[in-house]
């Protein structure tokens, strides 16, 4: 499936603003692109491996919160979208 | 002002160059008279009127709000006016509400303008808000995000929310009557220095053009009834790669703000946010202590050999650096360990000192014992030691 990152995460995952990733849920999903680019991981979920209160991720267009979080059954059409707080005004 | 047309009963209340200033909204059916009788009654307060208020300012002003409150305690610096546009070079060192309220008289005299120069406070945001219909959040922390919200919130005035980063933008409306607010999108705010702030992660310029002009025309459409607000929608800008979509925001049943009311008063989110993660190298070692740039220059000029490590990005490298440093970008830290030793002291520093703070905290983490992070920065080494290096 395709996961669509902020600019602000683009250099942490080699430059790109979407990356391609496996899994049957949104956490093994997040965990194949954490993978894949190390960097990333701190700020898509925490060292144990939930999911921060300041980083929504999106499955299609519904907060994955009100799904079932990071177990969440996902299918590859799916597309998931990494929306972190931001406060700049 | 109130008059009767010649021939004509029905009661008008603009003056007959009113109409003609705001002829192209009472053209439009889904405002009209009645729309912009609305937009002259209504009362909107701009928390902040940088970025995102200049735009918001000058279109609710140009649209003819009756009432525009202000709230900004700073003063216009040169690095504004890439992106505030309220504000000229002239007004360089005024109060920004001043230039404001110059600014937007010029655009419209007509519009009332209520000053705050002030910082938003859990103690003063009821006083300074209570009376205004909709607040528009166009403050620059995650601490003052969540005192509007919760503001809003217990006032029942919607929020009109944007925000910006680099060259993402959020747009949304929360705390209206059934619908979500900021804590359903977002429960908690990032720890201190996770994310870094416009001011060291940089902004485009348009970019607050593009969200407080979304963030105006959503309180045009909230005064006026005219469309369909984002009130459960969250609107993402990415300007870079032109990637503009709505996503759902659920109203959360346990919101402690809007859902199961636990939040009854305001409470200072500075404090909220200055509350670091929990970090258990702080707690084995001992926070990473800072060194001041005085105290730096004293020991690079009496021969102390350090190893001073620049943190920040090859292009800022190139506007300013500190003569003897060594370039290692935050991202690549990991991979260069093997250039530093654990046995000499390290200095990392960055712009301001958020990301060095995670440097230094890393560097520790793999075993360097030895690490300072600098105070403040290349921005206070150039203020403090040498102003021969250019401030950014």
């Amino acid at each position: 499936m395709r996961i669509n990152l902020p600019s602000v995460l683009t250099p942490l995952a080699g430059g790109h603003h979407t990356l391609d990733a496996t899994g049957d849920t949104v956490g093994q999903a997040i965990d194949d692109i954490a993978r894949r680019f190390p960097a990333l991981s701190p700020r898509l979920r925490d060292s144990h491996g939930a999911p921060y209160p300041f980083v929504t991720i999106y499955l299609n267009d519904e907060d994955i919160r009100f799904l079932g979080g990071f177990e969440t059954p996902v299918r590859p059409s799916d597309e998931l979208s990494v929306v972190p707080a931001v406060a700049g005004g | 002002m109130t008059a009767t047309s010649p021939g004509s009963t029905v009661a008008v209340d603009f003056a007959p160059d009113e109409y003609l200033r705001y002829s192209r909204h009472l053209i439009l059916p889904e405002i009209g008279l009645d729309g912009q009788r609305a937009l002259r009654r209504a009362r909107v307060l701009l928390v902040g009127a940088g970025g995102l208020g200049s735009p918001a300012a000058l279109y609710l002003a140009a649209a003819g709000v009756g009432t525009l409150g202000l709230v900004d305690f700073d003063a216009v610096d040169v690095s504004n006016l890439q992106r505030q546009i309220l504000h000229g070079t002239r007004d360089i060192g005024r109060l920004k509400i001043d230039s404001a309220r110059d600014r937007l008289a010029d655009i419209n005299p007509g519009v009332h303008v209520e000053s705050f120069p002030v910082r938003l406070t859990a103690a003063n945001a009821r006083e300074i808000a209570t009376g205004f219909d909709l607040i528009l959040d166009g403050t620059d922390t995650f601490a003052t995000r969540y005192l509007v919200n919760d503001l809003c919130v217990l006032l029942g005035a919607p929020n009109v929310y944007g925000s910006i980063f680099r060259f993402d933008g959020q747009a949304s409306v929360f705390a209206a009557a059934d619908g979500p607010c900021y804590r359903c999108l977002y429960p908690a705010p990032p720890p201190a220095g996770l994310v870094p702030a416009c001011a060291e992660g940089g902004v485009l310029g348009v970019l607050p053009g593009l969200v407080g002009t979304i963030q105006a025309t959503e309180a045009i459409k909230l005064i006026t009834g005219a469309g369909t607000p984002l009130v459960g929608r969250l609107l993402l800008v990415d300007a870079l790669h032109w990637r503009v979509r709505t996503v759902r925001v659920q109203r959360d049943p346990a919101c402690p703000a809007c859902g199961t009311r636990a939040i009854r008063d305001l409470t200072d989110a500075e404090q909220l946010c200055a509350v670091p993660v929990p970090d258990e190298l702080d707690a084995a070692f001992g926070a990473v202590p800072d060194i001041e740039p005085v105290a730096l220059a004293e020991r690079l000029r009496s021969g102390h050999p350090i190893d001073l490590i620049d943190v920040r990005e090859p292009h800022e490298w190139e506007i300013a650096r500190i003569e003897g440093a060594h370039l290692i970008p935050l991202a690549s830290l990991e991979s260069r360990f093997h250039e530093l030793s654990p046995d000499r002291d390290i200095v990392v520093h960055c712009k301001v000192g958020g990301r060095s703070a995670q440097a230094a905290r890393r560097l520790r983490a793999a075993g360097f014992r030895h690490v300072w992070n600098l105070a403040g920065g290349i921005q206070r080494w150039s203020r403090e030691v040498d102003p021969g290096v250019p401030e950014y």
